[in-house]
């Protein structure tokens, strides 16, 4: 499937490289043209010559969202460092061009569930947090080094 | 009436006082300590500290029982998930959102944000009605407004020459702001003349130059 990642961060980065090696088609949109960097890291080749797509622009400029593929996406991934405009571009995924797998990353809880109640697949790492050490802190689970 | 404001910019700051003025209940939000602390000195009560598109932050500020809520910060996707928050959240029945980017506007439309406002929607409405009294200073914010502003020739043979301004029938979004003719200029009325060899001085929306030339071309090619 063809993928497209908006936000290259530690999250969007990591996705990239696990979609792109799992043999998927991966185009990712950062509005920071040095953000490629991290989808190199520890790569013995570059991003682009193991076939990932790298555009530069703004999540919410269509010509930039175009410019990176949105028409042939079959999934798309909002993971910027913002939650509103994660939660806008979704839905400008979902709504306008019909992309049936939408995921989002909201930081904030409360907006991450309003919206998953709107329909839309919200991923937040704080709850998630914030559900595990709880879990641990009332010793219902151990983990040993990093948790997930 | 109760409103609610995010975003204590130059926008929300003078429509909260206006508004107050009116004998309105107002409460505006803002995010940045600073410039909170400096309208909380006149606004007082009325102002609160805060991400307004936190939703914790709209409840503090009595969002549940507003009338009307305005956003207008200077985040697009925060004035549109306010707005979209609002109306289907909390069932507020007046909405009003500004568009800083006008390319965004597309995005406040698809997600069913209305009315916005754009400034160059306000700008362009400025310039149509107060033509006579439109002064340069306004001109030199058109470009990062997305407008444009034009000059061209009247070729001789093309269909703008001899016609009256009114009768151009050029685009919406288009408007003539001056005309250059022997070495003078003058604002036009919709009844002044355009001829054959007079520059003309336009403004426009981005994207339809090639319509708005075309009325000023010699269709046939020659040249004037």
């Amino acid at each position: 499937m063809f993928v497209l990642i908006v936000g290259c961060g530690r999250v969007g980065s990591a996705i990239a490289n696990s979609m792109l090696r799992e043999g998927h088609e991966v185009s990712v949109l950062d509005e920071d043209p040095e953000a490629i960097a991290l989808l190199d890291r520890g790569q013995s080749e570059s991003w682009e010559e193991r076939g990932g797509r790298y555009t530069v622009g703004t999540a919410l400029e269509l010509d930039a969202l175009l410019a990176a593929g949105i028409q042939e996406a079959d999934a798309f991934v909002a993971s910027t460092d913002g939650d509103n405009t994660n939660l806008v571009i979704a839905q400008i995924a979902k709504r306008r061009f019909e992309i049936e797998r939408v995921v989002v990353r909201v930081l904030d809880p409360a907006r991450a569930r309003w919206y998953a109640e709107q329909g839309l697949q919200t991923v937040c790492p704080t709850q998630t947090a914030i559900e595990l050490l709880e879990a641990a802190v009332r010793g219902q689970i151990r983990f040993e080094g990093v948790s997930g | 009436m109760y409103v609610l404001i995010v975003g204590a910019g130059k926008v929300g700051w003078n429509l909260a006082r206006e508004l107050i003025n009116k004998n309105n209940e107002v409460t505006v939000i803002e995010s940045d300590q600073g410039r909170y602390a400096v309208v909380e000195e006149e606004l007082e009560h009325s102002a609160q500290y805060g991400d307004g598109s936190e939703l914790w932050v709209l409840e503090r500020g009595g969002i549940e029982r507003a009338d009307l809520v305005v956003a207008v910060t200077g985040d697009d996707e925060d004035n549109i998930l306010i707005s979209q928050v609002a109306r289907e959240k909390y069932g507020v029945p007046r909405i009003v959102a500004r568009c800083n980017n006008p390319r965004n506007l597309q995005h406040f439309e698809l997600l069913g944000v209305k009315p916005v406002i754009s400034a160059t929607d306000l700008i362009l409405r400025l310039i149509e009605h107060e033509v006579p009294k439109y002064g340069l200073v306004h001109l030199l914010d058109l470009p990062e407004e997305r407008l444009e502003i034009i000059e061209l020739e009247v070729a001789e043979g093309s269909e703008a020459a001899g016609r009256a301004v009114k009768d151009l029938g050029l685009p919406d979004g288009s408007l003539v702001i001056s005309i250059l003719r022997d070495g003078g200029g003058f604002v036009p009325a919709g009844d002044s003349v355009v001829k054959a060899g007079d520059e003309v001085l336009l403004v426009l929306d981005v994207g339809i130059e090639p319509r708005v030339t075309e009325r000023f071309t010699n269709r046939s090619g020659a040249a004037a």
